[in-house]
């Protein structure tokens, strides 16, 4: 029963701190904090445990049966999530204490990460479509309440708008896909869906590609990705959390969730490669524009849509353990990202709110607990031997090898760039000089900072090995390590992109790649943005105000003012034989309209 | 039978309507009369799921014209009514409390609202055909009054607009009343006579027409939809709120309660429905978002909202009168309710805007949550539920009816209209996300300006009808099955209840 707690915890903490103790922005901290922490040791209580049976109750039923269902299941697979969401959202409250002490608004802040906690577990914990679907739009809220924190800088309030806004469009083709896998199945529950024989390849490809389409707005997959590096406009905690560990990778999640539930066999192999290569394309994409960014938080975000790419090009190979590799992923990614997050969080409020890598330097003799915590980080992202990562990237490469070896090629080259620009971030910002006075004046964070950073390296460098996986992460199938071709694909992978790194930017001043045409082109993000705006400026705009324009001139002035004027007319004829005001023809209409109605029933 | 429970929901306005007249304090009356109404209601509602025999609990029935039988009834038949009484109800206590009366013009503005609110109810208690179109009407003349006298901008063409608009849509939709009578050769104008008729299939056609055109042009179907938004952007705030979030109602449950009569006829128009609310969602979700006002862009929001109550409408007839479980009909009608109150608290919101900073225009205003954050809170909380989302009542219906669209889809089949028109209507998901938020964007956020810096926030006062809608919105968005229960007869309740009517 329990498990109803970990969705009521945050939200009693949530509408406390709204309700009442908005005033107390200390308390509403530590209240946020221990609600966060209660869920997390509920959590691990429940690891080892499988309740197939779902918890549920009625929320709209009609004619006695249920129609939608708020109901919980908690699996494995549901299990390992929660442990992803409630440990690295622990440390992110626990961080954010010191990161957000002195914010004028620190209640509101520690609402919001309250409400999205509940909406997070929510979505983890959902038994069925829709259940996940109210969810997930209420982590659409919380995420734009938290990236629009600052509200009152116009970029953070626009940010915000347009993660929500981009976010519909994906839950646009979710919502049809929900409906479509409802009509196929006849249910919503995840555990009772069988797909019947004989629908045809459309059909199942169609509605698998719409639910996808969810995804592809959430975990912010190409061409939609366009919203997440935008959302770093929000406090560094919160990118941590949000736009890295956990809401992002919910599409990947629900992904999930549908191929255990119904499995990936059913469904016709483009779709599966639509989503394969989908993945595969933002992976790339996203490690190119990475290595041209000078914006920590934005060369971490692009690296987050890069390996959450990873995940997506998994769930798409659709063969043998595909789906609980890309679960994996999603595992060991979430404590490193997480920390990465966090220690780019403590660089900038060490440097006073300086995010730009070309005016840091030096860092390493500033902070040295900080610099090696994100070196961690570093090496589990690149997927060095003996970290988390390594594991996880080496399945991926092992997977690909076996299925698609055009996506082994993809997945190989995009390691060697995440080596590259990881290398270059790590190069940029802990080595060489102090290039501002801001560096200058860096000093290493508080202990209560430091104390997350500490735990998620530790689980950065473990959470791969077996003997922590197997109890956090049940449904990783631990392959033996073999010295084969993705090892060694992988080794030279991880050479290449650090002998590259240390090469252009070792004790290097300003970019010495920045000034080409291609550099310039992942700088500006392949100009994908700027092509956005300008078709909503142009298109959206153009559209509403043409059809605003005719509204008013056809609809309005011919077709049905047209009718008016007749009336008019008539009304006039009739106002010249009464008084002539609007009051007494309104009057003498409704008594006129009553009159005509009794007479015609009457005389008939 | 007479029981006093239903009739005395009319009395009440009525002698608040007199004392108002003659004099009393305008302002309190109202207040307390709605109130009242509202409480009467609420109890008689809770009595209503309980009772054996709940569509004869409080039914009112006096014959007023013997040949042809005209009756002045009321009842309660089923959920729908039950919960349009609620909305009609509800809305009028934050109309009263809602906007600034002129000095001196305390009884037309009162007596109005008590006299628009009467109507309504008494439209949605009928359970005769006369009395229901006549109360109708006769709410529509304050309505109308109103506009003309105390509306702002340009007031007499926004009147005449949707007085000559509303008065052709009740033209069409008598004949075509008047046509459904004759041919359903009903021995008396009570629904429960018409709806025991049958229509021949030649008639149906003519008569679905009419119907959907008359009732069509008073719920702002496509493109009969422009009187909308001049009005509600020129007319006095408790207007509006009463207008958009109850009345305009009216013309939607009265296609729910007709439709059956005539099913050849409205699958003979399916398509065009189809199509019209698709331009409901689309083209009006379109003129929304150029919108550059906050009242005209929410009076459009609230015609695009038409839209997809529409669509449940489309999918009822799609599946036939004779699917007795179809989710459609409490989709539609939860809908109706999210929307009356959503889009009610919308006005009244705008309305404190706009007096406490002096504009609606969106590009003068920006940063007011800096200033006034418990009225951002409340219009996010409002716009939000407007744009669907969960946990707030919009999202029940709306979600309800998009599972609708698809009940009766066989997978193994083409996608038929109603799906196709279920697809396209999500996408009105997107539209009024980009419209609402930056209407919120471009009022809240940002840094402050001179209009907004030193904007005061809502006193207590001005919160508390914000709050009553605000509270009705979260209760029904956080349980749905409190209104999608009155749907479900326990069967307890029905058991004894056949019995007890059937035996003589």
């Amino acid at each position: 029963m329990h498990a109803w707690l970990l969705l009521l915890l945050p939200l009693l903490s949530a509408a406390a701190i709204h309700l009442g103790l908005k005033k107390n922005a200390h308390l509403s901290a530590l209240i946020s904090t221990g609600s966060a922490l209660a869920t997390l040791i509920l959590t691990i209580l429940l690891l080892g445990n499988d309740i197939k049976e779902p918890l549920q109750f009625a929320w709209a039923s009609f004619g006695g049966e249920p129609l939608i269902n708020i109901g919980l299941v908690v699996d494995k697979m549901a299990i390992n999530m929660m442990l992803v969401v409630t440990g690295v959202g622990t440390l992110v409250h626990v961080f954010s204490l010191a990161y957000m002490a002195s914010d004028e608004a620190k209640a509101r802040y520690f609402c919001g990460l309250s409400l999205f906690m509940f909406s997070m577990t929510g979505i983890v914990l959902a038994d069925n479509f829709l259940m996940m679907f109210i969810f997930w739009e209420l982590v659409g809220l919380s995420s734009y309440l938290l990236i629009g924190h600052w509200f009152t800088k116009a970029s953070a309030a626009d940010a915000a708008k347009k993660a929500f806004c981009v976010n519909r469009i994906g839950d646009w083709g979710f919502m049809v896909g929900i409906l479509m896998l409802w009509a196929i199945t006849g249910t919503l529950t995840f555990g009772e869906m069988n797909l019947p024989e004989g629908l045809t390849a459309g059909i199942l490809g169609a509605t698998l590609l719409c639910i996808f389409c969810g995804a592809v707005g959430k975990s912010a997959q190409a061409p939609l990705h366009v919203w997440l590096p935008d959302a770093m406009e929000g406090p560094t905690p919160v990118s941590a959390l949000i736009h890295a560990a956990t809401m992002v990778a919910a599409g990947v999640y629900m992904m999930a969730r549908v191929f255990v539930s119904v499995g990936f066999e059913a469904f016709p192999q483009w779709s599966t490669d639509t989503i394969a290569w989908v993945g595969g394309i933002t992976s790339l994409m996203a490690a190119l524009m990475a290595t041209q960014q000078n914006d920590i938080k934005k060369i971490l975000a692009y690296s987050t849509l890069s390996q959450l790419g990873y995940m997506v090009l998994m769930l798409g190979v659709a063969h043998g353990h595909s789906t609980e590799i890309s679960m994996f992923h999603l595992y060991t990614h979430a404590w490193f990202k997480a920390l990465l997050f966090l220690g780019s969080g403590a660089i900038i409020y060490a440097c006073h709110h300086e995010q730009n890598i070309w005016k840091m330097g030096g860092l390493f003799k500033k902070m040295p607990i900080t610099a090696i915590t994100f070196a961690v980080g570093t090496l589990a992202l690149a997927g060095f031997p003996m970290t988390s990562g390594f594991f996880s990237k080496e399945q991926i490469l092992h997977e690909t090898l076996h299925s698609n070896i055009y996506l082994f090629v993809l997945v190989a080259v995009v390691a060697a760039m995440t080596t590259f620009y990881m290398g270059r971030l790590f190069i940029v910002v802990f080595l060489g000089e102090n290039r501002s006075k801001h560096s200058k004046d860096a000093a290493e964070v508080k202990p209560i900072m430091l104390l997350p950073l500490v735990l998620l390296a530790v689980m950065a460098v473990f959470s791969g090995y077996k003997f922590v996986a197997e109890p956090l992460a049940p449904q990783f199938h631990h392959v033996p390590f073999e010295a084969k071709t993705p090892f060694f694909t992988s080794i030279g992978a991880i050479l290449l992109g650090a002998a590259g790194a240390f090469v252009f930017y070792f004790n290097k001043k300003s970019d010495p790649l920045s000034n080409n045409p291609v550099s310039k082109a992942f700088a500006n993000r392949l100009y994908i943005d700027k092509g956005y705006d300008q078709l909503v400026k142009y298109g959206i705009n153009v559209k509403a105000a043409v059809i605003d324009f005719l509204d008013g001139f056809i609809i309005n002035g011919l077709i049905v003012g047209g009718l008016a004027r007749c009336s008019a007319a008539l009304g006039q004829l009739f106002n010249r034989a009464q008084s002539g005001s609007l009051q007494t023809y309104s009057l003498l209409m409704g008594v006129g309209v009553l009159l005509v109605i009794y007479l015609t029933v009457f005389v008939k | 039978m007479i029981d006093q429970t239903l009739i005395l929901l009319l009395a009440i306005p009525l002698v608040a309507l007199v004392a108002i007249i003659a004099g009393g304090p305008a302002r309190n009356i109202a207040l307390m009369a709605s109130v009242g109404n509202f409480g009467i209601a609420l109890v008689t509602s809770i009595v209503w799921t309980q009772v054996a025999a709940p569509e004869q609990l409080g039914a009112f029935e006096l014959i007023v014209l013997a040949k042809p039988q005209i009756t002045l009834a009321l009842g309660l038949p089923d959920a729908m009514a039950v919960i349009m009484m609620l909305l009609t109800t509800l809305v009028p206590i934050a109309a009263v409390l809602a906007g600034k009366c002129p000095e001196g013009r305390e009884r037309l503005w009162f007596s109005s609202v008590l006299l628009i609110s009467l109507g309504a109810l008494g439209a949605f208690l009928s359970t005769d055909l006369f009395f229901f179109y006549a109360f109708h009407e006769l709410a529509l003349i304050p309505t109308f009054l109103m506009i003309g006298m105390l509306g702002k901008g340009d007031r007499k063409a926004a009147a005449w607009k949707i007085t000559i608009y509303l008065a052709f849509g009740s033209i069409v939709l008598l004949a075509g009343l008047l046509w459904l009578v004759a041919a359903t050769e009903s021995p008396s104008l009570l629904f429960k006579d018409i709806l025991a008729g049958q229509v021949d299939s030649g008639d149906q056609i003519g008569i679905a027409a009419l119907l959907l055109v008359g009732f069509g042009v008073l719920v702002s179907l496509f493109p009969f939809h422009s009187w909308a938004a001049p009005a509600y952007a020129s007319a006095p705030t408790p207007v509006a709120m009463l207008h958009a979030g109850v009345l305009k109602k009216f013309g939607l449950y009265g296609l729910l309660r007709l439709f059956p009569l005539v099913p050849e006829g409205m699958q003979h128009w399916l398509v065009a429905l189809v199509v019209l609310l698709l331009g409901n969602i689309l083209w009006v979700g379109m003129v929304t978002i150029n919108q550059k006002r906050l009242d005209s862009m929410l009076a459009n929001s609230s015609v695009m909202h038409m839209g997809y109550v529409f669509l449940a409408i489309a999918a009822l007839i799609a599946a036939g009168s004779t699917d007795a479980n179809n989710i459609a009909l409490p989709a539609a009608v939860v809908l109706m309710f999210g929307h009356g109150v959503s889009i009610a608290l919308l006005f009244a919101l705008s309305d404190r805007i706009e007096s406490k900073t002096g504009s609606l225009r969106m590009e003068e205003l920006g940063g007011l949550a800096k200033s006034a954050p418990g009225l951002a809170f409340l219009f996010g909380l409002a716009g939000m539920a407007s744009i669907g989302l969960p946990g707030l009542a919009n999202f029940a219906g709306e979600a309800a009816v998009f599972l609708s669209g698809f009940k009766n889809w066989d997978a193994g089949q083409p996608l038929g209209a109603v799906q196709i028109a279920t697809i396209i209507a999500i996408f009105g998901v997107v539209i009024s996300a980009i419209y609402m938020l930056r209407a919120v964007r471009n009022i809240f956020h940002a840094a402050p300006v001179k209009l907004t810096e030193s904007a005061e926030d809502l006193n207590m006062s001005e919160k508390i009808p914000a709050l009553i809608l605000a509270a009705a919105l979260l209760v029904v968005g956080l349980y749905p099955n409190i209104l999608f229960n009155l749907f479900n007869p326990t069967a307890e309740a029905v058991e004894p209840e056949v019995s007890l009517v059937e035996a003589p």
